[in-house]
């Protein structure tokens, strides 16, 4: 067991600018208790999945409300799991359709919150989701990942 | 307004009436709650009476319609002469989906044209770079070259209709684009009427859309104020807008302070080009938001209007009555839109659109119920121009002007709004102006203050947002969303490749090396070397690109 705080990286992929609901999100997170990275705007799927890996987060929470959620999210995912990261869990925010939200959670995404959330109902989502993760702690987070990087050609 | 002994004679009516009438009410049933405020959070009174505004000096500070300081309205006839212009923000997929968009909304009566573009444009990438991954269309319509903008363009009344275009960073070339579609279809540009957003300004602040660093942007700014004053007299050149620092949070007295401020700036770096006040000032149109708290919006639009007049008049002694007006353009609150229950939406956008029309405004755009959710489908903004019409022709409201002048609330939230204003002048001023205070994240921070403010309190249920913290109800989503034609994306790639086969590109390298030493020489108005660069079709990407590489790319400072 650790008492590591959990750690979450806030992103904003692909061009929009647009980062109140971000900012908003990545304070609230601060505030109960995790350790928040915000990556700023304007990140490329590569850009974010390297701060990733170098913040060694547990969440990686993806802001965007300009309608590219279903170009950039398959590819963040994709980077993600090639690095062995396939552990973190993954939240959307933002203006996603409903339609969108099934094949999104398919791809793996853990959670889409749209206009509306609370930001306590997302830390208490973050609670429930990572503090079984955490108890397995930073040492399996690491392992996994070695497990996964040993299989990669 | 009042002499002094009636207001103190009501000063202490109230006094009583509040140890009386107001404590026996109060004792029967408590006032819901402990504190009543503004959606901005300052403190509302439970009655407001003379005493409230017994500074307000009517000549002074009111006025007449028309007149100086402008508070009551900017024309002599307001709406009873020319109804607001209703300019219904439109644009998605291809050139060709935008255009019969545009013609749609003219047969339905809309009065002018207003074109959101993509994310890619708005970023001055051209739809094929890897960088617009995902974004084509998605927001907007997407224009790459001059190719792009005659498809938009086509068929349109351009010598008769006004055009509102929305870009900031890649303005000069946009409207370079549409200066240059005009001329070809023989339309000189001296008759063109319209706008440019061109506010760079509340981008590094609030929206993010920023390519360049601060300076050169400023001087791209600059290039096209004095162009148009040269050469396009009917050309708004600039929108200086306060609408995107209040969806990013701000308060209604940071976004009239910011804005305001912005203003003084751009006519700061006019002046400093040596151009007279008077030759541009008339030409700087603004663009607020109208949010949802009624009459502290109705107040903001006529504080607005006063400090504008009085600072213009008396700081930078402008002679001409036109450069002391504030002409704005407003636009219902996109962040007050809800996705649950969307129908609802409609009565959220009329109770703004008739705050908006009783704060005086020249033109309007309505959001669509659907705009939590997607960009908007035919039959939402139908809906939503219609909300405006019935507001026009139906509710009365645009018989007589500033129809609640002297209401004493609403005189005391002017009063108020603009001496918060004047507060947040004077620490922009002691930070070294608007460019440093930006650099320092000053307005930045205040707003992501507010917003988290507001956001705390709605998650307590300290404000009730209707289907969202109370009055839920668990109900699919009925109404039908527009879709992107994903095809679209394909044909504009291929119209790109075959512009760029088609050219002369021995004339597009010319003209691209010149801009690119007209960039280097800040004694040079880009805008000749813009217009010569797209007239022979180079890309907005590649006259972005040449800026790129001379300018540098803006990386912001990141905190929350």
């Amino acid at each position: 067991m650790t008492q590591r705080k959990i750690r979450v990286l806030i992103a904003k992929p692909g061009l929009d600018g647009h980062d109140r609901g971000a900012k908003v999100i990545a304070r609230a997170l601060r505030d109960a208790g995790m350790e928040v990275i915000y990556t700023g705007i304007r990140q490329t799927p590569e850009m974010i999945v390297e701060a990733a890996l170098q913040e060694d987060v547990d969440v990686v929470g993806l802001s965007i409300l300009s309608g590219a959620h279903m170009a950039l999210c398959p590819r963040i995912l994709e980077l993600l799991r090639r690095e062995g990261m396939d552990d973190v869990l993954v939240l959307v925010g933002g203006i996603i359709p409903d339609e969108d939200v099934a094949p999104l959670k398919a791809l793996g995404v853990a959670g889409v919150f749209g206009p509306g959330t609370s930001t306590r109902e997302i830390v208490e989502f973050i609670r429930s989701r990572v503090s079984d993760a955490s108890a397995v702690d930073a040492s399996g987070l690491a392992a996994s990942a070695v497990a996964v990087g040993s299989e990669r050609p | 307004m009042y002499d002094k002994a009636a207001t103190d004679r009501i000063r202490s009516a109230v006094r009583h009436w509040e140890e009386t009438d107001v404590r026996t009410a109060q004792a029967r049933l408590p006032e819901r709650r402990a504190r009543f405020t503004t959606l901005s959070g300052a403190a509302v009174n439970r009655l407001y009476t003379p005493a409230d505004v017994a500074d307000l000096d009517y000549e002074r500070d009111l006025g007449l319609s028309g007149c100086y300081p402008f508070t009551r309205g900017i024309h002599a006839t307001g709406y009873r002469g020319k109804l607001w212009t209703m300019r219904m923000f439109a644009g998605f997929g291809t050139a060709e989906e935008t255009n019969a968009r545009f013609k749609y909304l003219l047969t339905q009566g809309q009065t002018g044209l207003s074109i959101a573009f993509d994310m890619p444009t708005l970023y001055g990438y051209d739809a094929d770079a890897p960088q617009a991954l995902g974004e084509f269309g998605k927001c907007g319509v997407s224009v790459s070259s001059l190719a792009d903008m005659e498809i938009l363009l086509d068929g349109l009344p351009l010598d008769r209709i006004t055009t509102s275009m929305t870009i900031n960073s890649p303005a000069a070339i946009i409207w370079a684009m549409y200066i240059a579609a005009a001329e070809r279809r023989g339309i000189p540009r001296a008759v063109l009427g319209g706008t440019i957003q061109n506010d760079i300004l509340k981008e590094f602040i609030a929206q993010k859309e920023f390519l360049f660093p601060p300076e050169p942007s400023l001087r791209l700014v600059v290039d096209t104020i004095e162009f148009g004053c040269r050469e396009m007299p009917r050309w708004n050149t600039i929108s200086i807008s306060g609408y995107h620092i209040r969806e990013a949070g701000a308060t209604a007295a940071q976004e009239l302070a910011f804005t305001l401020a912005d203003g003084f700036t751009y006519v700061e770096a006019a002046l400093a080009r040596g151009l007279a006040i008077d030759a541009f000032a008339p030409r700087l149109s603004f663009f607020f938001n109208v949010h949802s708290d009624f009459f502290e919006e109705i107040a903001k639009f006529r504080a607005a209007r006063r400090i504008w007049a009085q600072v213009m008049r008396e700081k930078y002694a402008a002679q001409d009555p036109r450069s002391w007006t504030l002409r704005t353009h407003a636009q219902t609150s996109g962040v007050s839109l809800t996705a649950q229950q969307p129908e609802v939406n409609i009565v959220r956008v009329a109770l703004q659109a008739l705050a908006a029309v009783l704060g005086g405004v020249q033109s309007l755009h309505t959001n669509s119920m659907d705009e939590a959710l997607a960009l908007p489908s035919e039959k939402a903004v139908t809906i939503a121009l219609r909300t405006q019409q019935v507001i026009a022709e139906e509710s009365g409201v645009a018989n007589t002007l500033d129809p609640l002048g002297g209401a004493f609330f609403v005189e005391a939230l002017t009063d108020r709004l603009e001496a918060e204003a004047r507060a947040y002048f004077h620490q922009i001023e002691v930070l070294g102006g608007m460019l440093c205070a930006i650099e320092a994240g000053f307005p930045q921070r205040e707003i992501a203050e507010a917003a988290f403010r507001y956001q705390q309190e709605v998650d307590a249920g300290q404000r009730t947002v209707v289907g969202v913290n109370d009055y839920v109800s668990e109900e699919p989503l009925t109404i039908p969303l527009l879709q992107i034609d994903p095809a679209g994306y394909a044909r504009q790639v291929a119209r790109l490749q075959r512009v760029r086969d088609g050219r002369d590109n021995a004339a597009v390298a010319a003209a691209l090396a010149r801009l690119a030493d007209a960039a280097r020489d800040p004694q040079i108005n880009l805008m000749y070397p813009i217009l010569e660069a797209v007239h022979v079709y180079a890309t907005l990407g590649e006259v972005t690109g040449v800026f790129r590489r001379v300018f540098g790319e803006y990386q912001e400072p990141v905190f929350f």
